[in-house]
Formats: C-alpha cells, structure tokens, sequence
C-alpha cells in the first residue's frame, strides 16, 4: 500500500503545485475559480486518453510520438505561462491601482485565465495519464493485493491535492502587493523547469542531438526523485543529472521571459515616495 | 489597447515549431532488443558499444502497462501492456548503466553496460 501511495504522491507532486500556484496567481480575479476547475476537468479526460491510447502514441511519428506529444504540450504550458507573465507585467499594476479600470480589462483578462487553464490542464494531463497506467496496471494484474494498493494510490492523490492546498493557503499568506513580484518570478522559474523538460523530451526523440553531455551528477546529494529533489525539481526544474542542452534551454528561457516581462511593463509607474536606504557594505 | 502579444499568435507559433521538427531519424545506431516479461527485464544485463548511439526496443510481454525509465541514459517512456517502443540513446561513455520500470522500480530493473 505504501508503495502505491508514494508512486501515486509522486506524480501528483508536479500537478498539485502548479495548481495551486496558477490558483494563488488569480486568486480573486472573477471567473478563477472557474477557470481551475475546468482546467482539472479537461486534464482529467484528456489524462485517460492519454492513458488509453498510450500504444497508438508510442507508435506514432516513427516511434516518437510519445515524446514528441509531451515536448509540444510543455512548450505550450511554457509559452501559456510567459505570456500570462507579460500580461500580468503590462496590466496588473493598474488592476491593482485602479479598481474602476477592471471592468474594461476584464475581457483581456479572461484571456490570461484561458492561458493558465491550459497550463493546469498540461499539468493534470501529464502526470494524471501516468497515474491512470498505473492504476490500470494495478486492477489488470488483479490478486488479493489490487484493492490494498487502491487505497494506497487514493491516499497518494489525497496527499497530492493537500500539496495543492498548502502551496495554495501558502502564498496567500503574501502580502497582496508582494504577491504580485513573487508569482512572477515562480512562473518564470517553473516555466523555465518545463523548458528543459521539453527539451529533454526532444533529446530523447533523437531531434536534438546535440549537448547530450551530462552538465554535472548531484543525485548523491539531492535525487530528484525524493521528495525534496521533486519539489524543486517541479519550482524551479531542478535536475540531478540534465544534460548540457537543458541547462542552457532552462537558462534561455529563464532570460527570455524576465526580459519579456520587463520590456512590457508599463513605462510610465507611480513610485511611491523614495525612502532613504541604509546602506551597508 | 493591449500591448501584450495574442494568444493565437503564440499557439501559431508553437504549432509551427512543433510541425517543423518533423522526426528526423538517424543513423548508425546500434539496436538492443529488451524484453519484460513477468516484471523482469530480458536480458537484465546488455553489453553495447560505446560512443555510438543507441536505439532500445523494449517489448512487452506483460498485460500492464510500464515505464521505462532511466535517469543516467535520460529517458521516460510508457509501454503498453502487450505493446513496443523504440527509445533513443545517446553515445555513451564506458560505464554501467541502470534502467528501471518506474511502476516498480525496486524490483524491475536492469542495465547497459558500454564498453
């Protein structure tokens, strides 16, 4: 049972966190809460197409359907999350400064909430198809010992959605006007993780088959597959043994977003008062 | 006015890029044929060349489904139960290498050795 509960909570790690980052991001914006749940819905379902037609995918593309399915779904989380960023830099300000302004902003932000509902649905999607092959596998191979590990994988997904919701209440302990900057520089690091997952995919397919080196081996000091090592490996891509081209995908797309991020956000922002700083050196 | 790029725009973009890699297959490889039957890898042990790339075909022999996975040779990929994948490798350098089934990894392992 124990076994169950931990493959289960490991895969539900990624996804729960990304919920519920993309949950605090929005939370209060009309419309959020929606948006997360259908998100969820939509991953679900298309979790156990995943999961059903995992030979067909496998096959397809010259046997590289597969990674080429998950490359391209990261890469859309990835470009989804940037620019709810770029967004979120060229109008959250005057949300927040304006409250009158919100009802014209209200239709453009729906389209931000349709971008990060795409990137809850990749999430689910993603590690939900895993889930569900192995709980196939659990009622297919059948025995005494299949209801056991039932309960043990319920446990894993209620220990995944608890994850959720101390990330969630978690970041809702941040001060309104800090949250903003906080969940910026989240999303761009956990964009800039599922970058280098995209491209490790790609490796994988032989289509990259270049800086295949290993960058550096720290499994003896954090696994990314302990818990720990998961978590980060989910917030800001950490990985125990990635290869060169991920590093530098990982590095591109840190410094691409952040300098999207910059250069949309409004030129023109009311400064509260300068206060003098201490100074020391 | 919006200054922000539109969401189509970028879903084009990433459509494009996605069509664009169409899967170029190499090359020189060197195959290893691999089988999983009853939860056990067959052979447990392959040896394989160094420095050239590789191609693993993994069939499954069991009902369930598994994922191969590997953390040193970098790869994750689901099998059906009864089904077959390809998965690439990069050259590598000599060495012993473990891969496992993610579904049960403590019992359901097995290695490339490149010499």
């Amino acid at each position: 049972m124990l076994g169950a509960l931990i493959i289960v909570f490991r895969e539900a790690i990624e996804a729960g966190i990304i919920v519920g980052i993309v949950m605090a991001v929005t939370q209060g914006v009309p419309g959020s809460r929606l948006m997360a749940g259908v998100g969820i819905v939509a991953g679900v379902v298309g979790a156990g197409l995943v999961a059903a037609f995992a030979g067909a995918l496998a096959s397809a593309l010259n046997g590289v359907g597969q990674e080429m399915f998950n490359a391209a779904i990261l890469s859309l989380a990835v470009c989804m999350l940037a620019w709810h960023n770029i967004w979120m830099a060229s109008h959250g300000r005057e949300l927040a400064a304006d409250a009158r302004k919100l009802g014209q902003e209200v239709r453009s932000g729906a389209r931000s909430l349709f971008a990060l509902a795409i990137v809850v649905a990749v999430a689910v999607m993603r590690e939900g198809s895993e889930i569900a092959l192995f709980l196939y596998g659990l009622v297919a191979a059948g025995g005494t010992t299949a209801s056991d590990l039932l309960v043990g994988s319920a446990l894993g997904l209620a220990a995944g959605v608890a994850l959720s919701a101390v990330t969630y209440f978690g970041l809702a302990t941040i001060p309104p006007r800090r949250l903003f900057a906080v969940t910026t520089g989240l999303i761009t690091f956990l964009a800039a993780g599922l970058a280098a997952q995209a491209a490790n995919f790609l490796q994988q397919a032989g289509l990259a088959p270049v800086m295949s080196d290993t960058a550096w081996d720290t499994s003896a000091i954090l696994s990314d597959t302990s818990l720990v090592g998961r978590v980060l490996h989910t917030l800001i891509g950490y990985s125990d043994q990635p290869s060169v081209l991920q590093v530098v995908v990982y590095a591109i797309t840190l410094a691409v977003i952040f300098a999207l991020t910059k250069a949309f956000a409004p030129r023109v922002v009311t400064r509260p008062p300068q206060t003098p700083l201490t100074q020391n050196s | 006015m919006t200054r922000t790029p539109p969401l189509s725009l970028l879903a084009l973009a990433i459509a494009l890029v996605a069509g664009a890699a169409a899967p170029a297959i190499a090359d020189d490889a060197a195959t290893v044929q691999i089988t999983l039957k009853d939860h056990k890898f067959d052979p447990a042990e392959s040896t394989v060349p160094a420095g050239k790339p590789l191609v693993i075909q993994l069939s499954n022999q069991d009902a369930t489904p598994a994922e191969l996975e590997s953390k040193e040779l970098r790869f994750e990929k689901v099998v059906a139960g009864g089904g077959a994948i390809t998965v690439k490798v990069r050259a590598l350098k000599p060495g012993r290498y473990r891969f496992f089934d993610d579904y049960h990894e403590a019992t359901t392992q097995g290695f490339l050795v490149a010499q």
